[in-house]
């Protein structure tokens, strides 16, 4: 029998004829249909990319210069930069397979204590917006911890994290708004993310600014370093990643801190926008920004989508909130028609992954 | 002679199953250790167990007369010893030069790689399409296309060519020709031989009998948990190995006919 073992494996002596040509197959499959779904399952951000350039050449052509200007386009980034600074961490979080809730309430949150600690306790604006960047990381550090280590649902601890945070808001600013005159005299340091620029009739501000510079360097990041790919290992298959040798628990600390870090800068930018330190500002902050990473053609169930892709999500919200409110239509119709566009882009996700199986 | 890697009184227990049950394990230097035996016997588990996918409850892992404890599979890998795990461990979505580097990803020199910790790209397709090369995985059309574009034959050879370009001291294979064709077994096997004869130890998992017996120098039968016996293919038949591992026949007795 141990004999007949050692050659029992006479089927496989064709084997050395065996072709050894690499294979090559001719692709029947050339239609134009199937040609963009294989290029968008390459490029994912492409499709919110054209729904962008789409849209604005649309309602280029129903409002002309009024909507055409270097002030009116510019005045959609204006519009959407904290949307598009929260929509970065929630991709980052997204990508990773989970889902942030308290991203506007972080947000919110640090920009109280940057006003807060800059008045209530005098100190000098540039430590306060350290303490409010600090405790921003902070929130997302015990998100991370309970996500990686409790191996809690990141849904229910953000969703708990969220009412967690916005209650400690509305303590401890005692629902007082501190207003933008006694900023200017006092920090105008947090009013640094508000500072306008103009190059032509283009206006631009610090925020924008930094959105679109953030959004490049995670992207940066999130192709180019180990890092970043780890991340998407760990959100299309944490055991595997695991089993790699990945650190799975570090990379979804670090993710949840970065995204609260992120949230913190917003709270900034945020004081630049409204001018004042309010309490109440940014409550939709989670919704919008997981609407701006859905278009954005991120999947929700982890490890696929590019994160410039959010950003063209959030500006499409813009555009469509200003082209809307510009034709004077009711501002409900921009609702109903972001709404479709967050169905239609998850259909447009489901459809771009066949090409794969 | 010293084994490598040794386990002793290895204990893991899933609630009320006890998968690992005051269990032995040996590897002697430049063998082929095959792991015999049936479903459910703790196969996976006294694998995992050595490769730091799970911490035992009890008992002494030992690589070259130290004793180890394997907390990550990281840890176990940083100790030379590369695992190909039954479901492979890879990122579909990934390409298959970042499953390859996954955790151990090299980084360009000078300022980009330092300073803005960029991948080098460029010398990783290099290594990883050599180590494919030396595997004979010619039908891998594009070395960059995603993982989940390959076939599970395809994957299961890009996941034995990473445990072989990194395993220095000791390299498990869980089922590595379950999913394969028949030339893709041949090559795994013709692999394992290579490793082999590069001088680093090989411990093989597998149901595939003609498989176990051509390449194996021992056989570890697992049964209930725990090492039944070890056998030597050259003394023994299959059929005493199948024996052996569902109950049939007692170590030591001989099968009639």
């Amino acid at each position: 029998m141990a004999a007949s073992a050692v050659k029992g494996q006479e089927y496989e002596t064709s084997l050395s004829q065996a072709s050894t040509s690499i294979a090559d197959f001719e692709d029947h499959r050339t239609g134009l249909v199937y040609r963009a779904q294989n290029l968008l399952h390459q490029t994912p951000s492409l499709v919110p990319l054209i729904v962008l350039v789409v849209s604005v050449l649309v309602f280029g052509a129903l409002l002309g210069a009024k909507f055409f200007s270097p002030f009116a386009l510019t005045l959609i980034l204006q519009q959407v930069q904290i949307v598009g600074i929260l929509a970065a961490a929630q991709s980052l979080v997204i990508l990773t397979a989970g889902i942030d809730l308290s991203v506007g309430a972080i947000m919110v949150l640090s920009s109280v204590v940057m006003g807060q600690f800059a008045f209530r306790y005098g100190l000098p604006p540039a430590l306060a917006i350290a303490c409010g960047l600090g405790v921003g990381t902070f929130c997302g550090f015990v998100n991370g911890f309970l996500v990686a280590k409790v191996k809690l649902p990141p849904f229910i601890v953000t969703l708990g994290m969220w009412q967690i945070v916005l209650a400690t808001n509305f303590l401890y600013s005692a629902n007082e708004t501190i207003r933008a005159q006694e900023i200017e005299a006092g920090a105008p340091l947090l009013h640094f993310f508000g500072t306008k620029f103009t190059i032509g009739g283009a206006v631009f501000t610090v925020g924008v600014v930094f959105m679109v510079v953030l959004v490049f360097v995670l992207a940066y990041a999130l192709r180019h370093t180990a890092w970043g790919r780890h991340v998407y290992a760990v959100g299309d298959d944490k055991e595997a990643a695991e089993l790699s040798g990945v650190r799975t628990d570090r990379v979804l600390i670090s993710v949840y801190m970065l995204s609260g870090l992120i949230c913190a800068f917003a709270g900034w930018a945020l004081i630049g926008r409204i001018g004042s330190v309010s309490p109440t500002s940014g409550q939709l902050g989670n919704i919008e920004s997981i609407t701006a990473v859905v278009i954005g053609g991120i999947s929700l169930f982890g490890g696929r989508g590019s994160i410039i892709g959010s950003l063209f999500g959030a500006l499409i919200v813009g555009v469509f909130t200003l082209g809307l409110r510009l034709l004077g239509a009711d501002a409900q119709w921009t609702y109903l028609l972001i709404g479709m566009l967050i169905i239609a882009a998850v259909a447009v996700d489901q459809w771009i992954r066949k090409v794969s199986v | 002679m010293k084994p490598v890697l040794q386990a002793r009184n290895l204990v893991k227990r899933y609630g009320r199953v006890t998968a690992l049950d005051h269990c032995d394990f040996e590897l002697f230097p430049g063998e082929i250790l095959a792991v015999i035996g049936d479903n459910g016997a703790g196969k996976s588990t006294l694998i995992k167990a050595i490769s730091g996918a799970v911490v035992p409850d009890e008992g002494e892992v030992w690589l070259e007369g130290r004793q180890v404890h394997f907390a990550s599979p990281l840890a176990a890998r940083e100790h030379g010893i590369e695992t190909v795990y039954q479901q492979l461990a890879m990122s579909p979505a990934l390409s298959i030069i970042d499953n390859m580097f996954m955790g151990r990803e090299l980084r360009k020199p000078g300022i980009m790689g330092r300073l803005f910790r960029q991948l080098d790209r460029a010398e990783m397709e290099r290594f990883a399409r050599e180590k494919l090369n030396d595997l004979g995985l010619t039908t891998i059309q594009n070395i960059r296309q995603v993982v989940e574009t390959l076939s599970g034959g395809q994957r299961q050879g890009v996941a034995v060519a990473r445990a072989a370009a990194f395993g220095s001291k000791v390299i498990i294979l869980d089922e590595p020709t379950a999913a394969l064709g028949v030339k893709e077994s041949r090559k795994v096997l013709e692999l394992i031989q290579d490793v082999k004869s590069r001088g680093i130890p090989i411990v093989l998992i597998s149901h595939n009998m003609p498989h176990v017996f051509e390449v194996a120098d021992r056989i570890h039968v697992h049964r209930l948990g725990k090492r039944l016996c070890v056998i030597n293919p050259g003394e023994h038949s299959m059929s005493d190995a199948v024996a052996l591992m569902t109950g049939a026949m007692q170590p030591g007795q001989s099968q009639a006919a």
